[in-house]
């Protein structure tokens, strides 16, 4: 039987393809993240996309600070337009206060699985997902399997991934790249002002593969990161050095 | 590319139709009646008959009168229906969507069919040449609305072409009857002296629809081309199913998997030839049994990807009991939508929303734990914060309306405020400090207030003002105080939120 003719164009459509050079990306091109001096603890000198990040919170507080770091770090991810997935079981996040850290919050699609079964399966085939900026994941417990299998689908379709675990009741070896902590510190303001200033975090990076891990300060002002300089000792703590 | 409509009138149907099976009426003025009410009515006259002044609704006992040589033969009910099928089937020649404009017409939606017979003059007088060939006298016409041309072809010029978005010139020396009317507006018209359309159709649409009811503007729009007129085609598009049956019956998963992938294979070739997406599909099985095992599945978007549909019914072939065996698989999309031709990208970029991997992956995910459970936002016009946010009706579109930037809001927040025990000057001072979960925060830093008013239109009850505090250890919060200080302390203070 001859082929019909829209067979035939389907057919060199196909052939067409990878002489227009069409294959598989090769490497995702770098994101300035003006991450400041905190890129020397990474390997290269670049933050590592295309891995899984874990953060480590202890409370409420521990995890707004952390969303908010995390929130600028996506917003470098996304600056070409790409989309994020917030994959959870709380359902806290308030998407209106992330258009404050330039995200538009209707580039993100939240996914509200409730069992931790469930959350393992979507988390797992959003990472094998190319074309995603980023995907989160609210986790509490991972085991190093979980993460062994996370950062397997990673390494396929270069998205990268973080995991954010609220309390976690053991923080056992992951095959996470890095671990993260991130607490709040109270904001800096010029003397005698009123009013609340920036958000500022002490970021810790607890554990970087191929990197030093250390311990910053930064401030996101301005729709960008800041690190504060020479990391302030407060009142307290010299008392708590001295006695 | 505008609309064509060809519409055909049959202007003696059923008397043709007898004087082609009995030639010997040719030259003899008859007609066809029917009994009613216990007398012979008249229900169709050929031309030589009316030519003598008989017409149709006439009582056979006056017409004999009139003209005693008048031959009258019985009628056939439903002769014209089926009249009408037939030669609209058979006008499938011209185009696939042929529909029968009952009693006595068919409309053919022309569009995109006339240079086949290159132009459209050639392709009007092929219809009108065939068709009176066969020994039927017709009038036909072609224009943009089926409405002008049903009023062209029994009111207008022998054989008329209305040029495209001309159709207001052609329809304005008309009588209103043209519109396709129901008989009551139309002889309230003439009553009023309205015999043309150009006496009316520049007026007020208020006052039209007072006077002669919404359907007559229905028909005005319908034949103006302002509202969009469907036709039944006489042969319906055929569905989109495959059907497998098995020489054994099947019992294993593996084998309802490899019967899914071949009828998958045939059906998305289909849809891919003829440009279309599945949207809604089901595999019905039936067992030896006589039971009727079903899944369905659903995507947010056509697609014709053969893996792709595969993997969303792939966990639920798990969910089919084969008992004895499955004899037969259908496979059927009850919902086809048309999918445009999707330009490759030469580098793989971070798509956006529209991208095919994210599409697909919200399909797996929302067969596995359910379409409620993704969900996009959308801003919504409110200052109330748990109203300042609603569903997204779509994941591709973007927001109606933009997102708000002049106020601090924070990134964590409660889905209940919670309340807490807060020690605050009067009147409208920031707190000192506040008990949380029993632990004392003592505030450092405070901005505010924010007063939110309730929306009263939504919901009864009292405003908030909101305050970002901060506390030693660098925390943010957002509290408010619901109510005024008051003599009875009827206020109260929540968390509601959690500041980067």
């Amino acid at each position: 039987m001859p082929a019909t003719k829209a067979e035939i164009i389907a057919r060199l459509q196909q052939d067409i393809l990878p002489l227009q050079g069409f294959r598989p990306k090769l490497s995702s091109p770098a994101v300035d993240l003006a991450l400041g001096p905190m890129k020397q603890a990474f390997p290269n000198a670049v933050f590592p996309l295309g891995v899984v990040h874990e953060f480590i919170c202890k409370g409420i507080e521990e995890e707004a600070a952390t969303d908010g770091f995390i929130a600028g770090i996506l917003s470098g991810l996304m600056r070409k337009g790409g989309v994020v997935l917030w994959i959870g079981a709380y359902k806290m996040l308030y998407p209106p206060a992330l258009k404050a850290y330039g995200i538009p919050p209707d580039k993100i699609i939240f996914i509200d699985a409730q069992q931790e079964m469930e959350l393992m399966w979507v988390m797992e085939e959003a990472l094998r997902c190319e074309g995603l900026a980023a995907v989160i994941g609210e986790l509490r417990e991972l085991s190093f399997t979980a993460s062994r299998r996370l950062q397997l689908a990673v390494e396929q379709s270069k998205v990268t991934g973080f995991i954010i675990r609220r309390d976690p009741r053991s923080v056992g070896t992951t095959a996470c790249v890095t671990r993260w902590r991130i607490s709040p510190l109270p904001s800096a303001l010029p003397e005698g002002m009123p009013g609340v200033g920036h958000p500022c975090w002490k970021v810790s990076l607890l554990k970087v593969r191929n990197g030093r891990p250390g311990v910053w300060d930064m401030e996101w002002s301005a729709g960008r990161f800041r690190h504060l300089p020479a990391a302030k000792t407060s009142p307290r703590e010299v008392q708590k050095q001295a006695g | 590319m505008p609309k064509r409509f060809v519409s055909i009138w049959f202007r003696y149907l059923k008397t043709d139709w007898f004087t082609l099976r009995q030639p010997r009426l040719k030259d003899l003025a008859f007609v066809l009646a029917t009994p009613e009410h216990g007398r012979m009515v008249i229900t169709a006259a050929n031309a030589l008959a009316e030519a003598e002044g008989v017409y149709v609704g006439m009582v056979v006992a006056d017409a004999r009168a009139l003209l005693p040589a008048l031959e009258v033969l019985d009628d056939k009910p439903g002769l014209s229906d089926k009249l009408l099928r037939g030669i609209g089937e058979w006008c499938i020649r011209y185009t696939p969507v042929a529909a029968v404009d009952a009693p006595d017409g068919l409309l053919l939606d022309a569009s995109g069919c006339t240079h086949l017979w290159r132009g459209e003059r050639p392709y009007l007088t092929d219809i009108l040449t065939r068709l009176s060939q066969k020994g039927y006298q017709l009038r036909v016409a072609m224009a943009d609305t089926a409405g002008a041309a049903w009023a062209v072809a029994r009111y207008g010029e022998e054989a008329a072409i209305v040029k495209s978005g001309e159709q207001l010139a052609a329809l304005l020396p008309l009588p209103p009857a043209a519109l396709r009317l129901e008989p009551a507006a139309a002889e309230r018209l003439l009553k009023l002296g309205l015999r043309e359309v150009r006496m009316f159709v520049g007026m007020p649409r208020q006052a039209l629809r007072k006077r002669f009811g919404a359907s007559f503007l229905l028909r005005l729009d319908q034949a103006m081309g302002a509202e969009a007129e469907l036709l039944v085609p006489v042969i319906p598009p055929a569905l989109y199913e495959e059907r497998l049956p098995c020489l054994e019956p099947v019992v294993s998963a593996t084998g309802i998997a490899i019967a899914l992938e071949q009828l998958l294979q045939a059906l998305c070739e289909r849809l891919k030839q003829e440009q279309k997406g599945l949207r809604i599909g089901q595999l019905k099985a039936y067992c030896v049994d006589g039971r009727v095992e079903t899944i369905g599945i659903q995507t947010n978007r056509p697609s014709h990807h053969v893996k792709h549909l595969l993997k969303l019914f792939d966990h639920k072939i798990a969910t089919i009991r084969p008992d004895l065996g499955i004899e037969l698989f259908v496979l059927e999309a009850s919902k086809v939508e048309e999918q445009e031709h999707v330009q490759e990208t030469m580098w793989e970029r971070e798509g956006g929303l529209d991208d095919t991997g994210l599409s697909e992956l919200l399909d797996r995910v929302a067969g596995r734990i359910g379409e409620r459970h993704i969900l996009r936002y959308w801003p919504d016009e409110h200052y109330w914060p748990e109203r300042s946010l609603k569903s997204a009706d779509s994941f591709h579109q973007t927001p109606p309306s933009a997102w708000r930037l002049d106020r601090p809001r924070p990134l964590q927040l409660l889905a209940r405020p919670e309340p807490i025990e807060v020690a605050a000057p009067i009147p409208d001072y920031p707190p000192m400090n506040f008990r949380y979960k029993g632990i004392l925060h003592r505030v450092v830093k405070a901005d505010g207030p924010e007063r939110i008013e309730q929306e009263w239109w939504l919901q009864d009850g009292q405003h908030r003002d909101y305050y970002t505090v901060e506390d030693e250890n660098g925390a943010r919060y957002w509290v408010f105080r619901l109510g005024h200080y008051d003599a009875e302390r009827t206020y109260k203070w929540f968390v509601h939120g959690f500041f980067a």
